[in-house]
């Protein structure tokens, strides 16, 4: 009898096209989305070299980095320096070789990863790559899908495959009913947080479990996105009916005969019973509560409950080092409740918390509140049409009427685009990063969750949104 | 694509673990200009670290101490490379003079990059790492350090060599400095046929919003 296997056993095996040395393969790309950053940088060379474009219909791409959000915006306006040439040059070369292109303007238009699954661009048992480490996110449907380099997105466009080694693999179980006030967000802080930034590395992480199969598309595409800042290469959650009933009828999934034949397909793909994974982790998802970070490595992570570490009480030299430098940036001292720290500034957005769910929990908790005193509050949508379905919803009303700025969609304030307005400021955000300088010069990134970031928001200080939720 | 077969210099220790690629060139360094010359990524190189403020170096980095700004090997710690995909990361390591990094671990993006932009990223066990770096510092930086992908090994400055091992399709194109995309399209009719049949397995893939 064959050996059970996974689901990424199954997956892998349908891209490869070749074996090159024994280690690594020839991978079939299914889909290829460019940004304007990528594109931007990538075309004018592959035009140069007299290159061709493998397969058109499998590429898609849009305006998301590059672009500033503030309302009002032209179709190029940026605030990073060479941002406006970088865009014009993508969209002139996008045009030329006639891709399909979600430009500002377009109802598509949004950060890649919200766009690929809400368009049902992205599909369970597909590979899909994009020049933005937190493409892992689509894995949320079901797919394999990774970040790549610039020469590697020269290498799709071109061939519409990628050398790749087979990663190892993992699951990751949460078993148990989520609290009130834990999301998705705080499940994979709080997996960093046990396991390590480096926790997954060289790994594809399969997600399973009750709370995991409970969660809505949504909340796994947020889980999902964060595979990166757990160093997986991967992350994925097998598609169930939640997923066939999410992608049924988008504008990119297949319909009639061919959905069915489609459905029938993936659930062929699911994972055997006694399949083999080369580590396993459980997580029990019942005991969590609402994670803040308090350094600058998706690790540094704690229960709203927490008090900020001591570096003197760390396991080994190197941590504590690592500590140390951490609360220097971030200027905490150790002991200090995370609860309570002040904050000058809330952001909610991005491809991890910026899709309508997300959107809608805010509001929950804005609704009727206002925003502290001094605190900048800005909400990005995830893209045009969560903006269009939020606002259908009066939830921009909301947003505003609290005090939060109601932008236009783009990656705007996750990353410094050349928008100082972070800067030397300590800011509570849905994006998924809290590197030093990540969100601008200076900037101190607390990571959680749309409900933390908007009941921190109201007060001006780090809060449990817990007592603020109806 | 610029070939690599073996690196002999000074070598820079910063065993810091998880050396991020927002560490490795900020964003503001990416947009800075559109211009693709080693000087210019080399000079984004970490720009937060080496720079008081815009240009003005930082005289307590160690990239602007002799002799290691000439370093053409970084020793680093765990998890080197991590975050976000940047490919202006491994060229600004390149762009700066690194030829090769000996590191315990990488990020798997970080490192699929190195090979494309002319640097070995070597791993070896992290007591490896710190002995090298001990013996390097040792020498005020005066023992060279040879990373050779040919031989796939690492001499020390005290003589002892450590085999490694690469991948070995990204190391024969770094040795053969073959474009890529040149030696993939030799395997088109490969491709095409793959395409062929999967289509008949799964047409939705090559046909979004296909209707049957
Ligand atoms: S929102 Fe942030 S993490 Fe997501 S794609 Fe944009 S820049 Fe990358």
């Amino acid at each position: 009898m064959a050996a059970a296997r996974t689901y990424f056993d199954k997956v892998w095996a349908d891209h490869v096209v070749a074996d090159l040395d024994g280690q690594s393969q020839l991978i079939h790309i299914d889909r290829l989305v460019l940004h304007d950053w990528t594109a931007g940088w990538i075309m004018p060379g592959f035009a140069k070299a007299g290159r061709k474009v493998a397969n058109p219909d499998l590429v898609f791409t849009l305006v998301d980095h590059l672009i500033d959000t503030r309302p009002g915006r032209t179709r190029s306006q940026s605030n990073a320096a060479t941002g406006t040439e970088i865009i014009e040059t993508a969209r002139k070369h996008i045009t030329d070789y006639g891709l399909r292109f979600f430009d500002i303007g377009d109802r598509r238009q949004g950060i890649a990863h919200v766009v690929a699954p809400e368009a049902g661009i992205i599909l369970p048992g597909m590979t899909l790559v994009c020049g933005d480490s937190h493409t892992c996110g689509n894995g949320g449907v079901g797919a394999l899908a990774w970040g790549i380099g610039n020469s590697e997105a020269e290498h799709v466009l071109a061939t519409q495959t990628l050398p790749q080694s087979r990663p190892r693999t993992m699951r990751v179980t949460f078993d148990g009913g989520l609290g009130k006030g834990v999301y998705a967000k705080d499940m994979i802080l709080a997996l960093i947080g046990k396991e390590g930034a480096n926790g997954g590395i060289g790994y594809a992480m399969e997600l399973a479990g009750s709370a995991i199969r409970s969660l809505p598309v949504e909340g796994r595409l947020t889980f999902c996105s964060m595979a990166i800042e757990f160093s997986a290469r991967t992350g994925f959650v097998p598609p169930d009916d939640t997923t066939f009933e999410y992608l049924a009828g988008r504008e990119f999934a297949p319909k009639g005969a061919a959905w069915d034949a489609a459905v029938r397909y993936w659930r062929g793909l699911l994972s055997e019973d006694g399949a083999h994974y080369d580590k396993e982790v459980h997580i029990d998802a019942s005991a969590l509560r609402p994670h803040v970070t308090w350094g600058t490595s998706p690790e540094h992570v704690l229960g709203i409950e927490g008090r900020v570490p001591d570096p003197a009480a760390a396991p080994n030299a190197e941590v504590r080092r690592q500590h140390e430098k951490a609360l220097s940036y971030i200027r905490l001292t150790p002991g200090e409740p995370i609860a309570g720290v002040p904050v000058e500034a809330a952001f909610i957005g991005s491809c991890t918390n910026g899709r309508l769910s997300d959107l809608r929990v805010a509001a929950g908790i804005l609704k009727g509140r206002k925003v502290a005193e001094g605190v900048q509050a800005v909400c990005i949508p995830g893209s045009a049409s969560v903006k269009r379905e939020a606002e259908a919803e009066g939830l921009d009303k909301i947003f505003k009427a609290a005090g939060f700025e109601w932008h236009e969609s783009g990656c705007g304030l996750c990353a410094d685009m050349g928008n100082k307005r972070f800067a030397d400021q300590r800011v509570i955000s849905t994006s998924n990063r809290n590197f030093e300088g990540r969100q601008g010069p200076q900037t101190r990134t607390h990571l959680a969750s749309p409900a933390t970031v908007a009941a921190s928001a109201v007060t001006g200080r780090i809060t449990d949104p817990r007592p603020m939720l109806g | 694509m610029e070939s690599l077969k073996s690196v002999t210099g000074v070598a820079v220790a910063m065993l810091r673990d998880n050396i991020d690629t927002d560490q490795i060139i900020p964003v503001p360094e990416m947009t800075r200009s559109t211009e693709e010359t080693h000087e210019r990524w080399g000079a984004g190189l970490f720009a937060y670290w080496r720079y008081i403020k815009d240009r003005e170096p930082n005289p307590d980095f160690i990239l602007n101490k002799e002799p290691w700004n000439r370093a053409t090997i970084l020793l680093g710690g765990a998890n080197f490379g991590c975050g976000s995909s940047r490919e202006p990361a491994p060229k600004a390591l390149r762009g700066f003079g690194f030829r090769a990094i000996v590191a315990p671990s990488y990020s798997g993006i970080f490192f699929n990059n190195c090979f494309r932009n002319g640097i070995v990223p070597v791993e070896l066990p992290m007591a490896t790492v710190e002995l090298i770096a001990s013996q390097v510092e040792a020498s005020g930086g005066a023992g060279l350090v040879t990373v050779d992908l040919e031989k796939q090994e690492v001499k020390a400055p005290g003589g002892e060599a450590f085999p490694f091992k690469t991948p070995p399709a990204l190391r024969a194109m770094l040795l053969s400095g073959l474009d890529e995309i040149d030696q993939t399209l030799l395997r088109k009719a490969e491709i095409t046929d793959f395409q062929s049949k999967d289509r008949s397995k799964r047409p939705w893939v090559y046909a979004p919003g296909l209707e049957s």
